[in-house]
């Protein structure tokens, strides 16, 4: 079985339904508004800043906030990517036609991940520049050090937060099981574990705190991360790797 | 040509598929028939390698199923017409598995043509009614052109039209030399279209046979006579030689006897008739004979209860 055939006819599927188009454009439309707007109140908000608030302020970062929203909409991509198979009972039909398992999977990751790095990639840019815009005085130029690397490793986040998903799918199956169990992971559980002291140590190895990482371009002040931006973006990737091997597993050894 | 070996599946406890070894041929469909639980979804899902075998082996053309290079073009199969992504247009749904086997996008309008669903192509699978998506299966059956072909309970929910329009399918392409295997819990429709029977009740294998064998064997004709006078009757019977059967109702059931022999005999003897009618035993009859011996516990079963009404459900009935 050619991958390369298998890879056109995820193509085909992926492109032909619905919730493909409103997922993504959900995930575009919150990053970028959210940016947008949180950007315009740190501007009117940056006179009443602290001087130690003033020297952690990263204009970069700031215009990625709406990313803590538009990643649910990325997670809802993932998740129904790999679910639809199962809850409409097409994995049949699907696993009929191309019985490698390992071929099938990869194939469908494969087209899903990179439209979903295009989109990321587009929707990162889009919010920076137009985030900076709102700043003012106080926004970064893409040239600044440190800032395109930001930028790029934003949609590199946003895929990466897909890909995991994707994984998760393809162990748990059902669209809702995925769905309840990332959603709220990635919008309360990881931000309480990241941010209450007793457990910010082991919440910032999971993969959306460290991940992020990868969008900062200044340092807080009184910060004691153990990694750096890239570090970060290779804790969460090996999470998604983690995510990956689960789906294939479950996908090769149990029933269809 | 499928040869399956000795193919078992256990599900926990439950088994399913019990040492199940045949060959479904060329050139004729061969009918897969068992009540509801019985096993037969269970045994298509192996043979195209979507369930693992707990033991034995199920080959096509002598090759593994995940052997297979693009292996719509081996095999098409219709398991669960409903299994599409109801959100996808019926083209872009058969255009995805032509993809993924390499097959040229002229034939996905032609299958489409063949199915009569051209005219709703655009149209998104979910708005379509059953008939439609039995259609829309059969359509990724063929878009192949494979020498095997495989239908699960076909003509399940279909009207009388697309029952006839799938019997004519089936024996046309059968006719063109493909290996046709379609399983179905209704012996009368088997008798329809089947050249060949495969049986099987509880997961074992009960019978092997060409359905002219199956028809001969089964297909016990008699006379059924009712009179108010039976003593009468049976003596006047008995001395032409004739044995009857009494059956629970006052009727009497003549076997292989003529019924003008019969008639002629009671007019002559003057004993009134009430009935007097030529019979044949339906091979529905005979398959829930033949199905109920696999039934393991016939609980409680009383003297004079028909075995095959208490089968009926046995296969499924408190597995919940
Ligand atoms: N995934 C599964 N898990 C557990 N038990 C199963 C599973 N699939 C089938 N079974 C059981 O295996 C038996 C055979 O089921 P199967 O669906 O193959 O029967 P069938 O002959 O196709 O019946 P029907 O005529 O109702 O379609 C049934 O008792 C069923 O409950
Ligand atoms: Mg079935």
């Amino acid at each position: 079985m050619a991958a390369a055939q298998v890879v056109r006819s995820e193509w085909t599927k992926i492109r032909s339904v619905a919730s493909t188009v409103w997922t993504l454009s959900l995930a575009v439309v919150v990053t970028v508004a959210l940016g947008i707007l949180i950007s315009l109140l740190s501007r009117h908000e940056f006179d009443n800043l602290s001087r130690t608030e003033r020297l952690s302020f990263d204009p970069t970062f700031v215009s990625f906030a709406g990313m803590s929203l538009g990643q649910l909409a990325m997670i809802v991509f993932g998740v129904l990517v790999v679910s639809n198979e199962y809850s409409t009972g097409m994995i049949r039909t699907s696993l009929a036609a191309v019985p490698q398992r390992g071929t099938f999977l990869f194939s469908k990751l494969a087209v899903a991940t990179a439209l979903a790095f295009g989109v990321g990639l587009a929707t990162s840019f889009v919010t920076f520049f137009l985030g900076q815009a709102m700043l003012g005085e106080h926004r970064a130029a893409i040239g600044d050090p440190g800032v395109l690397r930001a930028v790029i490793g934003g949609g590199l986040y946003m895929t990466l937060i897909a890909v995991f998903s994707m994984g998760i799918a393809a162990i748990l199956r059902g669209p809702l099981l995925s769905l309840g169990i990332l959603m709220p992971f990635f919008f309360l559980i990881s931000n309480i574990l990241g941010n209450v002291g007793a457990t910010e140590k082991v919440g910032r190895y999971l993969p959306d705190q460290a991940g992020s990482s990868i969008m900062r371009v200044v340092t807080p002040v009184d910060d004691d991360t153990p990694y750096g931006p890239w570090g970060g973006l290779g804790i969460m990737a090996l999470w998604v790797l983690a995510a990956l091997l689960g789906g294939f597993l479950s996908l090769k050894k149990r029933d269809a | 040509m499928i040869e399956l070996e000795g193919l078992t599946k256990r599900y926990g406890e439950k088994v399913a598929v019990n040492n199940l070894s045949f060959a479904v041929r060329p050139g004729m469909v061969t009918g897969f028939l068992g009540p509801n639980g019985a096993g037969k979804s269970t045994t298509m899902r192996m043979i195209l390698g979507l369930d693992r075998p707990t033991a034995g082996d199920v080959r096509i053309d002598g090759t593994h199923y995940d052997r297979l290079k693009d292996p719509l073009t081996y095999i098409g199969a219709l398991l669960d017409a409903k299994a599409v992504h109801g959100g996808r247009s019926a083209f872009n749904h058969l255009l995805c598995l032509a993809q993924s086997n390499g097959i040229p996008r002229a034939r996905v309008h032609e299958v489409l043509d063949t199915v009569g669903l051209t005219p709703v192509a655009r149209k998104k699978a979910k708005g379509f009614s059953l008939g439609m998506g039995q259609r829309l299966g059969i359509a990724g059956a063929l878009l192949g052109d494979p020498r095997i072909l495989m239908f699960d309970e076909p003509v399940n929910g279909l009207d009388p039209e697309g029952i006839h329009w799938i019997r004519t399918l089936m024996k046309s392409l059968a006719a063109q030399g493909r290996t046709v295997f379609v399983s179905s819990h209704l012996m009368s429709e088997m008798a329809l279209t089947a050249d060949h029977l495969v049986v099987i009740g509880q997961g074992r294998l009960l019978a092997d046979t060409s359905m002219a064998d199956f028809i001969q064997r089964n297909s016990r004709t008699y006379v059924r006579v009712r009179t108010p006078q039976p003593e009468q009757l049976s003596d006047v019977l008995a001395a032409a030689g004739i044995t009857v059967l009494r059956t629970g109702d006052g009727a009497f059931e003549v076997d292989g006897g003529k019924a003008e022999h019969i008639g002629e005999l009671a007019a002559r003897h003057q004993v009134v008739l009430h009935e007097l009618s030529p019979q044949q035993a339906s091979l529905e009859e005979a398959f829930m004979r033949l199905t109920a011996e696999s039934v393991e516990y016939h609980a409680h079963s009383g003297a004079g209860d028909v075995p095959a009404a208490r089968a009926w459900g046995e296969g499924w009935k408190g597995e919940g």
